[in-house]
């Protein structure tokens, strides 16, 4: 940048690349366990380069499940599909209520607006983990347990979105509404064929932040799924060691850690710009 | 801030708003007032009967010294997650921020582990140092270390720090580097024309100018030490060995959940959300004060 030292250079990628080994060490390193038998694993010390078994332990843990443990037996193909139901789900929704309220705060006045406002935001303080036994009681009151329903409505009652939506609707010049008025423009013609199109952006930074948040749920899932059918990846995989670990069958518990992981980091890689900008606003 | 022009009418915005108002009452006033309101009560474990006590259930709590031990894990934790993600974060940016090509490549590389749970981190970690199987664990017996963060406290806080602060790293390296290119590079180019070294910069111009994104992630990062990394905890130790991973989210669940403690589990919810409702306030009035910079 300001001083051409080629020593300083060289240093400067020699940190950085260490930085990345050690973010990638452990995941190389459940890659590799997924690649490799058994008797491999339990054999320490673990090579360091994968070995053959990728297709066999793949297809054992996607149409089959771990053998053993609590929550055997699942293939975790209807583990993943029942995390991408409660991520899109969580995601969809949670985009849907606060681009409505956001629209209804932002261009309308209506009586207890403001009071309105301050029970949404504070709801932005309370993390589920916190109210989380009262909560389940109300999900197990309204017969929700085991249900989509209940994984993906308790989660979206928070305010992050609105708040984002509704920063972005300020900066939107009032020439707009003005135009659509006078052009005799209702207000839902309004919203959906000119502001949604232009939150555009907000909405895939959202969709990418919110997909993360819902798909790797732990705690909620862990409480009010009981039914094997309806286990989410990320909350299965615990159960999936035993508590005696000569028992746990590895490269299958491996192979469902990566399996955990692919989604939410290909969404992250491939749409790495809503992502960036998603990140670095919505937690302001 | 408002809009001057807007569209006429009541029925449609209250319309717009019942969604999101009738899901916050159903699953957070609803419960939180329950939390609250449980907290003044001692069931009997088996939910026949309850009796009102009023404040003992916190008062019981603030003499408990398991419950006043989990708060000093907390604290320990909590501080230890967000000293050390923030600092590795802030040295990854730094040196990427030196690059004129190639940053993009390196945030690439660093930010994606953002996506991995908590859960998840945890069970790689895990696997990493399991005490049978683990490639960490087998050097460090290798070398004489007696690792066992099943009977050892200290090991268990070690692994759960470490889990928990890999997986952050990302986040924190995005707001540094993101804060870092936002620094004019006349103002660096000024002062080392006038001779100031790297490190001299780096501490007399470039940090001052990086505190309110500092202070930010630091609020942020205990917000999520106190109650995201409840999955690291959960597939590592479960709170053990003795408690000493026990950090109070963790609690709240093992009490509520394990031990069907009712009582105390709502009062451990009340003070949690009291915390949590000062670090919002402390958050937010950072964010006024960065608006009238």
């Amino acid at each position: 940048m300001v001083e051409k030292k080629k020593s300083g250079y060289w240093l400067t990628h020699l940190g950085l690349i260490l930085g990345v080994l050690f973010i990638f060490f452990p995941v190389w390193l459940t890659f590799v366990a997924s690649t490799v038998t058994q008797d491999a694993i339990i054999q320490p010390p673990l090579p360091l380069l994968p070995g053959s078994e990728f297709f066999e332990n793949y297809a054992n843990a996607l149409f089959r499940g771990a053998p053993e443990g609590y929550g055997a037996k699942v293939p975790v193909m209807k583990m993943m599909i029942n995390s991408a139901i409660m991520a899109i789900g969580i995601t969809v929704g949670k985009i849907i209520i606060s681009l409505l309220s956001a629209f209804a705060f932002v261009y309308f006045r209506f009586p207890f607006r403001n009071i309105c406002f301050w029970l949404i935001f504070i709801t932005l303080m309370l993390p589920v983990e916190v109210r989380i036994v009262p909560t389940y009681e109300v999900v197990a009151n309204l017969n929700l347990l085991n249900s989509y329903t209940g994984l993906i409505f308790p989660l979206i009652a928070s305010a992050t979105a609105t708040f984002l939506f509704r920063q972005f609707f300020m900066t939107i010049p009032d020439e707009m509404v003005e135009a659509a008025r006078m052009d005799g423009c209702k207000p839902m013609r309004f919203f959906i064929d000119i502001l949604v199109p232009i939150s555009k952006t907000n909405i895939a930074a959202l969709f990418v932040i919110l997909f993360i948040f819902g798909w790797n749920q732990y705690l909620w899932p862990l409480l009010m799924t009981t039914d094997p059918d309806m286990k989410t990846i990320v909350m299965a995989i615990d159960a999936m060691i035993p508590t005696g670990d000569d028992f746990a069958h590895w490269p299958t518990i491996m192979a469902t850690a990566m399996l955990a992981m692919v989604p939410p980091i290909v969404v992250v890689i491939s749409m790495q710009k809503f992502f960036v900008k998603g990140l670095l606003e919505s937690d302001k | 801030m408002e809009k001057r022009v807007f569209f006429k009418g009541w029925k449609l915005p209250v319309l717009l708003v019942a969604p999101q108002l009738l899901i916050s009452f159903v699953f957070f006033f609803y419960p939180s007032g329950q939390a609250i309101w449980n907290s003044l009560f001692l069931p009997d474990p088996f939910g026949l009967k309850t009796e009102f006590v009023g404040l003992d259930n916190f008062r019981f709590l603030l003499s408990d010294p398991y419950y006043l031990a989990s708060f000093k894990t907390t604290m320990i934790f909590s501080v230890a997650v967000s000293v050390s993600s923030m600092g590795i974060g802030l040295y990854l940016a730094a040196l990427a921020d030196r690059l004129i090509k190639g940053a993009g490549v390196y945030q690439t590389l660093l930010i994606w582990p953002y996506a991995i749970a908590p859960a998840i981190a945890g069970v790689l970690w895990l696997f990493l140092f399991n005490g049978n199987i683990g490639l960490a664990s087998y050097y460090l017996q290798a070398l004489g270390y007696d690792w066992n963060h099943a009977l050892k406290g200290d090991q268990a806080m070690f692994l759960v720090i470490l889990a928990s602060s890999w997986g952050r790293i990302s986040y924190n390296f995005l707001f540094f580097l993101a804060g870092l290119q936002a620094i004019p590079k006349s103002i660096i180019e000024a002062a080392a024309i006038d001779g100031a070294s790297f490190w001299k910069r780096f501490g007399s111009i470039v940090l001052p100018l990086l505190s309110p994104i500092t202070f930010f992630l630091l609020v942020v990062n205990i917000v999520y030490a106190f109650f995201d990394t409840f999955g690291v905890i959960h597939t590592i130790t479960s709170g053990g060995p003795e408690q000493s991973t026990t950090i109070l989210v963790y609690k709240v669940f093992s009490d509520g959940f394990v031990s069907q403690d009712l009582g105390s589990s709502a009062a451990q919810s009340v003070i949690l959300l009291v915390l949590v409702g000062i670090l919002t306030v402390v958050q937010f009035k950072y964010i006024e004060r960065k608006v009238h910079y």
